[in-house]
């Protein structure tokens, strides 16, 4: 039987078919699909923060572009998976509020980016910046990603 | 103190005693817009994690009306009123005349009065600590966010993501005749703004 397999904030957890992984309401925050299409196994990240020099004396390194990445592709190839074999599929990084919010969103999917370059990690699809939330669904079984909002609809990645 | 996971028995009295004085003050407030004597109960007042705030307003994707009240001068920070669908269709049927059965039927004019009762509340709670304080507190104007709540909730996150992830968080029940609505507040000075109260109060 298929589970639904949460990932909360600062988290990120492994999936292979037929299991379905889940992460609710993205604002700035972003998510990460990384999908090995050969092994169908596949890895989401939730990241809050682009940086983890941001936040001192915190070791969650979920919680971070620059070191939650990095650590998935390690976790994903102890399970089989290959990092040259690794495509990616990113949401969020929404400005939630409109004249007060700050420059998080952004700053989130560039940091997120810089990291997938870095490894060698092809960006495939995307779906990110402006204003709204975004629920992201991710299905190992063919590497499909499913975004959805309150305002603007669902899309498939 | 360093961040909101280390507050004293005394520091947290002194909080819900802020939120009581403020949720009167909201009360009174509410009481002249709706034009009907509006009451409240206790304020319920905790210290949680920014994560299961959305867990408490009924799980992150409850679609919600964010309010964001900016604060300045002594004390730096924002308030954020979370309103759910009950408390908006009663403000906008009571200050607008009108009907809504959806968020999406929100239009800027609804938007720029929920902006207001924001302003309104804010200041009801910003007296409060003001009133206790003598520290000088200005609101900057609102801004509004319509989408889930996990969303909406990002923007604390990653703004108190540095001081632990603990927010203080006010829950209060206005009763008008027979309609209940909650509100929810979240109130988010910066670390120095904190200590700085708590130092005027004599709980630092």
């Amino acid at each position: 039987m298929a589970n639904l397999i949460v990932v909360g904030i600062s988290d990120f957890k492994i999936a292979k078919s037929p299991d379905v992984l889940i992460t609710y309401a993205l604002g700035s925050c972003v998510g990460t699909c990384l999908y090995d299409s050969t092994l169908r196994i596949a890895g989401l990240s939730h990241i809050l923060l682009p940086e983890a020099a941001i936040c001192k004396n915190d070791n969650n390194v979920m919680k971070y572009a620059d070191t939650a990445i990095v650590e998935l592709v390690r976790v994903m190839e102890m399970q089989g998976a290959s990092r040259y074999r690794l495509t990616a599929k990113i949401a969020g990084g929404a400005k939630m509020f409109a004249t007060t919010g700050t420059s998080m969103g952004d700053r989130n999917v560039i940091a997120v980016k810089n990291e997938l370059q870095k490894l060698g990690i092809r960006i495939i699809a995307e779906d990110t910046g402006s204003n709204y939330g975004r629920t992201v669904e991710f299905h190992p079984e063919d590497g499909c990603v499913l975004v959805k909002s309150v305002m603007h609809g669902n899309s498939t990645l | 103190m360093e961040n909101f996971d280390n507050l004293n028995d005394i520091q947290k009295d002194v909080l819900r005693e802020i939120g009581n004085i403020g949720g009167g003050n909201a009360a009174t407030a509410l009481s002249s817009i709706l034009t009907g004597k509006v009451d409240m109960s206790l304020p319920e007042l905790r210290i949680v994690g920014v994560n299961e705030i959305s867990m408490l307003l009924g799980g992150p994707e409850k679609e919600v009306v964010g309010i964001l009240v900016p604060m300045t001068d002594d004390v730096k920070g924002m308030l954020l009123f979370l309103l759910d669908k009950e408390f908006t269709h009663m403000l906008l049927s009571v200050l607008l005349d009108k009907t809504i059965d959806s968020f999406e039927n929100i239009n800027e004019m609804d938007m720029s009065a929920l902006k207001e009762i924001g302003n309104i509340l804010g200041g009801s709670y910003i007296n409060a600590i003001c009133g206790l304080t003598a520290l000088d507190i200005k609101l900057l104007p609102p801004d509004i966010a319509i989408d889930m709540v996990g969303a909406i909730l990002n923007y604390p996150a990653e703004l108190f993501g540095a001081m632990g992830d603990k927010v203080l968080y006010i829950e209060e029940n206005f009763f008008s005749g027979a309609e209940s609505i909650k509100s929810h507040l979240l109130i988010m000075p910066e670390l120095d703004s904190l200590n700085i109260m708590f130092k005027r109060l004599g709980v630092d």
